[in-house]
């Protein structure tokens, strides 16, 4: 009898506990979205009416338009960098048979178990003695170095599933080793390729720790801009550009939801399309 | 069918200490048919490779047209290959597939058009050109994968267990189709199987590998009448085997004492009196006769009938000899001088020398 009513309690218990850390993590995003529209002067929940005034300040203000605009410029070229080193790497690991592989795999997946801090200190010191610390491109290459092991990851579990008997196919079939990778290898990683990108994107749009080691008042990222004005006064603007940036990671993590649906059906929709083209 | 095309000298191949391919000569002739026949592991596989340029010789010298193919890559070579699970490119047609080939050698489009065109026709899958591989039914991909291979006319085609994922009426009815082609297009293939059937229904001459040697290469008949060795003996086809000391050898006769009496049969190799050998008789020709037929001229083995299997055309007999072999024999199960025989039977085994074998004991 006491096992059958711990049958059922456990189940219940676990659901509870989920239940109580979504909300736990999930509540305080809620919050900074509701207070992003708050009519009050100042931080307050709940908000006593609702307005856009944050949102018409934050317009207003050209220091976030350059934070924003300094993080789009860091974004998209570090972003690149990666995928292109990510992949490139994975593919190289994946098919490559030479001696230190594993020991290549372990430096570039580095920046995933280094903590960050130490990483974000050793980049100041190098960075600074090549003239590199407070500019745009020091911030390119950090965040792409950062990046880079996700996009690795990604690809290499793509590289994974490529039969490899496709690529010795293509070179029989007159392929170069150059042609057959962009002709066949590409195309069935690309859906992984992509991710990555995104994946890339997301991690240095949101990235603060080496970028607070390595901004300079000039060159100042939206998460620097962000965590200063919060040391400072606080009001609701803060929560509005939280709220804008979290917009950007909802929807970039929403597309890559749909890619990766499409990786795993590949050429299903197309499959469909001709099956019903051939029922008369 | 006179000038060699292929030519493959002491190649060998190792992985470490393994030797997956082990000193390996063969030669093919313009236009032939051969299979590579062996269990898998036994080095057929490593060996096409070697030849498609996959895998590099750890020793050894391939010749294509007389000239050492080594410097060449695989894609300069001009040998198709279909590959077991056929390799069809998953994100393309089958008409991308095809063309394939004919792109990557620069061709203009109107031509590869017509070749895919013509080459559908002829693996029979005309309509098919916008499907993508997993659409299509393994059959059909086995023959785009066909398509792909000969579509830019090479003069040397490999085929990798191509028909292993098929169903048996599938295979059979594809292993003609194949046989036609290459009687059709002339083109010289090297066909890798572990399926003895397929080996002897397709090919103009037989390699058995085993252990990454080359037991015997020769005509499909002298692999069945004259194996070399035990292997290739019980491989292609049924044999049975009983040892025996040779007791003497002349001139091809070999005569072996074995636990069912003396036994004779015709030795490709030297004998040396003394020595143990293997004498092998395939099933279907040892005859059974009932308790007091006298042949002087054949091989006569007593034992009991232990096992009927009818299989239609033939009726198989499990025999236990006297001297405690098991002894398959083969007949026809119906037949006005044939009688057959039931469980329990006294009987005695009978075979021409002619169609014995004996072998070096290796096994």
């Amino acid at each position: 009898m006491s096992a059958l009513s711990s049958d059922r309690l456990w189940p219940w218990l676990r659901a509870c506990l989920c239940l109580a850390i979504v909300i736990f993590l999930i509540f305080p995003m809620v919050i900074v979205v509701i207070v992003s529209f708050s009519s009050a002067p100042f931080l307050t929940f709940p908000p006593p009416g609702l307005s856009l005034q944050w949102y018409r300040k934050l317009a207003s203000l050209p220091v976030w338009f350059d934070a924003i605009s300094t993080s789009a410029m860091i974004m998209i070229p570090s972003a690149l960098i990666a995928t292109a080193a990510g992949t490139a790497a994975a593919v190289g690991l994946a098919r490559g048979r030479f001696p230190g592989a594993s020991a290549i795999a372990s430096l570039i997946m580095a920046p995933m178990v280094v903590p960050v801090i130490i990483t974000a200190a050793a980049m100041l010191g190098v960075f600074r003695s090549w003239g590199l610390q407070g500019t745009v491109l020091g911030l390119i290459l950090a965040h792409a170095t950062l990046a880079t092991p996700y996009v690795v990851f990604t690809v290499l579990a793509a590289m994974r599933l490529v039969d490899q008997q496709l690529e010795s196919a293509a070179l029989t079939l007159g392929a170069t080793h150059w042609r057959a990778f962009w002709r066949v290898t590409f195309p069935l990683i690309l859906p992984a390729v992509l991710s990555g990108l995104l994946f890339a994107m997301v991690i240095s749009f949101d990235e603060l720790v080496v970028s607070i080691f390595l901004s300079s008042p000039t060159v100042r990222p939206v998460t620097v801009q962000m965590w200063s004005d919060v040391r400072g006064d606080v009001d609701p603007t803060i929560a509005a550009i939280g709220a804008l940036l979290l917009a950007f990671s909802i929807g970039v993590l929403l597309l890559e939801t749909v890619l990766n649906r499409q990786r795993t059906h590949p050429f299903a929709a197309r499959a469909e399309e001709t099956a019903t083209q051939a029922a008369p | 069918m006179s000038e060699a095309l292929l030519q493959l000298n002491g190649v060998s191949k190792a992985f470490g200490n393994i030797m997956a391919v082990d000193n390996v000569s063969l030669t093919l002739a313009d236009g032939e048919f051969l299979s590579l026949l062996g269990p898998s592991g036994s080095g057929k596989t490593t060996t096409l490779q070697m030849i498609a340029g996959l895998a590099h010789p750890t020793s050894g010298e391939i010749l294509l047209a007389g000239r050492p193919i080594r410097p060449l890559p695989p894609y300069k070579r001009d040998i198709g290959m279909v590959f077991q699970n056929y390799a069809l490119f998953p994100h393309m047609t089958v008409a991308r597939n095809i063309a394939f080939p004919l792109e990557m050698r620069d061709m203009p489009r109107s031509e590869v058009r017509r070749r895919v065109e013509n080459v559908l026709k002829l693996v029979d899958l005309p309509g098919l050109e916008e499907r993508y591989p997993r659409q299509l039914s393994g059959g059909q991909q086995q023959r785009v994968a066909l398509a792909r291979a000969i579509v830019f006319e090479p003069k040397l085609l490999l085929m990798d267990e191509p028909l292993g994922a098929l169903d048996k009426r599938l295979r059979e009815q594809m292993q003609l189709e194949i046989k036609h082609l290459h009687t059709r297009l002339g083109v010289s293939i090297i066909y890798v199987t572990h399926d003895q059937d397929e080996a002897l229904v397709m090919s103009d001459r037989i390699g058995v590998f085993n252990r990454g040697r080359l037991e015997q290469i020769g005509p499909v008949e002298q692999l069945y009448e004259q194996p070399t060795t035990p292997f290739v003996a019980e491989f292609i086809g049924e044999s049975n085997m009983v040892r025996g000391a040779v007791r003497e050898a002349t001139s091809g006769r070999c005569t072996l004492d074995t636990d069912d009496g003396p036994l004779r049969g015709h030795a490709q190799h030297a004998v040396p009196p003394g020595s143990t050998a293997l004498i092998s008789v395939r099933p279907e020709r040892v005859r059974l006769e009932g308790e007091n037929a006298h042949d002087s001229d054949r091989n006569v083995i007593q034992g009991r009938v232990c096992e009927v299997i009818y299989m239609g055309r033939l009726r198989k007999y499990v025999i236990e000899t006297r001297g405690g072999h098991r002894l398959i024999v083969a007949q026809q199960a119906s037949g006005v001088q044939v009688r057959s025989f039931t469980v329990g039977e006294t009987v005695i085994a009978t075979f021409a020398p002619e169609d014995a074998v004996v072998l070096h004991d290796s096994i």
